[in-house]
């Protein structure tokens, strides 16, 4: 944790120690690190990658955090810098700085139902705070998790989905926006998965990630199922140069989200969210 | 030292010459206010021959001419389009070079930019500035905490505010209250000019007991005073009196914004000029071959589409809502940030705004029209 203080703005040499591709356009990288010992991370936090001589942009931890030494990042190409990540080889180096952030209030879940929600790519920061929820099961009462994608090629981690689905003691349900492919599962937008999860409102805590259009939607749908906006948790994103609260990108109102987020409480950004081009 | 030093003392023009050579004998830069393309600048002085000696500015909203002064003083202007952010926090650095060799990847910090710097003549507004970007930046960025570490201060009290200016109602001036360790009042109606000096800190007893002083009369004491009172009185602009925080957080969708988005043209000016923003890029380049590769971190504007841009684009795509978000993070959610405002009173945005949109006139037409 104390590695980005002492020398904040050198990114630390790490290296590609094997690529997965998870979708036609999303990749979970593993890393080496050559330079440091990879440090241990809280669930929803990320780290600011770079790809040399292209770039740096913040991507999340989507590993295990029980495991500090297997540091993974699921990302989708949407541009030059994430683009050239997804394209680098085992072997290939990169750089790190991290972690930043604030993480999932695993802490606060202790002895409640908890309901992760994603959306898209989002599936990518909650996988650590299941990962962790999982290893403590019997500290959490029910637990599941509601994920939506465009279509069914675009869904994330397959293999473990799987995996969770065939457990009892978790809830998984998979939607599609439109289903192109052969698919029997659920068609419809995530929030329609939050009107059939009947949650008990007074024990859950909803951990959100997702298109910020998505989570506001996701938000309010909680809400009309009873939820207090204290017991629900959204990870935004904004545009990030620093990770450190100085570069001025990531403000949302008062918040810099790089420093107060990414993991926010609804009740401090909801007003936030409804205004328009904040 | 002598403790007579932290009881006001006279200089004249040579004892300032002496001021800036024993300076720049203790190793330190000698930064301070020169005539440079028709403006006051900052730029690196030798001695008082280099200041702008019987200048003064006119100064009103997208407007500023230097004029002649009928007398020599050395500070009878206000600020001009420089700040002293850019010798902390420069437009433009290199954070970090790297080479690629096969398969391996060195990184090379840059040189520490440590330095000794005194900066000459620092209105309070000046320091204000200074004191909230280390407010902001001191503890995370060890770039400016390496700029900024050792640094002597000469403040001068400001007795002649320019037509923009209104630092009295942001309480950051005319007159200087911690972060210097000199401290000069220029004496009007002196020729050739003379000064009350008084020392703050330790170097700067130092810095006085090495020059040529006297202490002050009773009546050049009053007359200091005088001075900087009678420059509170000729604040060219006013901030309106109400809880600005509420104001704006309450009225984030009030007309008045679009309004003010069809006058500006969202170039920026405003916060290059303004000396507590803060904001950067950093970009990313490499040579053809791939080998060399460097870091370089940029001022950037909250007025650009990209500033804010994620996938998929802009969060503040319109005029409207940058200049929203540069109004209210000046002065509503700084303070909720970094526990000061984000403001100083300078007047440089209004005067530099190349449409002439006044931050207080704004500020009070909001008031005028959300209180309707
Ligand atoms: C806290 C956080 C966690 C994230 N986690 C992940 C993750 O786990 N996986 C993943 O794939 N993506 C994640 N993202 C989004 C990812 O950072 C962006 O997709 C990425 O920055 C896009 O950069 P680009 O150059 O590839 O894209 P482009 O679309 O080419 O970017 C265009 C321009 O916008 C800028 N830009 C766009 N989005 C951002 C951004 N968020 N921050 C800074 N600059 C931006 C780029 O610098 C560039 O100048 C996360 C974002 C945040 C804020
Ligand atoms: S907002 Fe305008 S008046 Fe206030 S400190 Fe910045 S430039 Fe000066
Ligand atoms: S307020 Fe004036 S200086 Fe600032 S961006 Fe708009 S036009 Fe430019």
């Amino acid at each position: 944790m104390d590695t980005p203080l002492l020398d904040p703005l050198r990114p630390h040499i790490a290296r590609v120690r094997s690529t997965r591709r998870e979708a036609p356009d999303v990749w979970t990288l593993e890393l080496d690190a050559d330079q440091a010992p990879p440090c241990g991370f809280a669930p929803g936090q990320f780290n600011m990658l770079t790809a040399f001589g292209v770039g740096e942009v913040p991507i999340s931890f989507s590993g295990d955090p029980a495991e500090p030494g297997r540091v993974r990042h699921t990302v989708r190409a949407v541009g030059a810098v994430s683009s050239a990540l997804t394209r680098l080889d085992c072997g290939a180096v990169l750089g790190v700085r991290g972690p930043f952030g604030t993480g999932w209030p695993l802490p606060e879940a202790v002895g409640r139902d908890v309901v992760l929600i994603a959306g898209g790519l989002g599936i990518a920061p909650l996988r650590p705070a299941l990962y962790q929820l999982l290893a403590e099961r019997a500290r959490y009462g029910r637990l599941s998790l509601l994920y939506g994608t465009r279509g069914p090629r675009d869904i994330l981690f397959r293999r473990e989905l799987e995996a969770w689905r065939a457990r009892a003691d978790l809830t998984v349900e998979v939607t599609v926006d439109h289903a192109t492919h052969p698919w029997h599962g659920h068609v419809g937008v995530v929030t329609t998965l939050i009107e059939r999860a009947r949650l008990d409102s007074d024990r859950t805590l909803a951990l959100v990630c997702g298109p910020e259009v998505m989570m506001r939607f996701a938000a309010e749908a909680l809400g009309a199922a009873g939820l207090a906006a204290e017991a629900i948790f959204l990870s935004l994103e904004r545009n990030m140069h620093c990770g450190l609260g100085t570069c001025g990108h990531c403000q949302l109102g008062g918040l810099l989200v790089c420093r107060d987020g990414p993991v926010v409480r609804y009740d401090r950004v909801r007003d936030a969210l409804r205004i328009r081009e904040l | 030292m002598s403790v007579e030093t932290d009881a006001a003392q006279v200089i004249d023009v040579a004892g300032f010459s002496q001021l800036l050579g024993w300076l720049a004998e203790q190793g330190y830069r000698l930064v301070g206010p020169t005539v440079r393309d028709d403006t006051i600048a900052y730029d690196d002085i030798a001695s008082a021959e280099d200041l702008p000696r019987g200048w003064t500015d006119e100064q009103a909203p997208g407007h500023y001419r230097l004029k002649r002064r009928n007398d020599a003083a050395l500070f009878g202007y206000a600020v001009g389009a420089h700040s002293y952010k850019r010798f902390f926090h420069p437009p433009w650095e290199t954070l970090w070079r790297a080479r690629r060799e096969h398969d391996t990847l060195q990184i090379r910090d840059e040189p520490s930019p440590a330095q000794r710097l005194a900066l000459i003549g620092v209105r309070a507004c000046e320091i204000r500035a200074i004191a909230i970007q280390d407010r902001v930046l001191m503890e995370r960025d060890p770039l400016y905490r390496a700029r900024r570490a050792d640094t002597f201060i000469a403040a001068v009290n400001c007795t002649t505010p320019g037509g923009t200016c209104f630092c009295v109602s942001m309480q950051a001036g005319p007159q200087v209250s911690t972060g210097f360790d000199v401290a000069l009042t220029e004496l009007g109606g002196v020729d050739p000019p003379a000064f009350v000096v008084q020392a703050a800190t330790r170097a700067g007893r130092d810095a006085l007991t090495a020059i040529t002083h006297r202490p002050a009369t009773e009546a050049e004491m009053a007359a200091a005073a005088t001075a900087v009172q009678h420059a509170a009185g000729q604040m060219g602009r006013q901030m309106p009196s109400t809880d600005l925080p509420q104001l704006l957080l309450r009225n984030l969708e009030h007309p008045r914004w679009s309004a003010l988005a069809e006058r500006c043209l969202a170039c920026g000016n405003c916060t290059m000029v303004c000396p507590t923003c803060f904001c950067t890029t950093v970009e990313d380049t490499s040579d053809l071959s791939g080998r060399e590769i460097s870091r370089a971190r940029r001022w950037d504007s909250c007025f650009t589409a990209e500033f804010s841009s994620v996938h998929g684009g802009s969060v503040r795509p319109g005029t409207r809502a940058r200049y929203r978000q540069w109004m209210t993070h000046k002065l509503a959610t700084w303070p909720e940030q970094f526990g000061t405002s984000g403001c100083v009173g300078c007047g440089r945005c209004i005067t530099w705004c190349p449409v002439g949109i006044d931050i207080t006139e704004e500020l009070a037409a909001l008031a005028r029209e959300a209180a309707q």
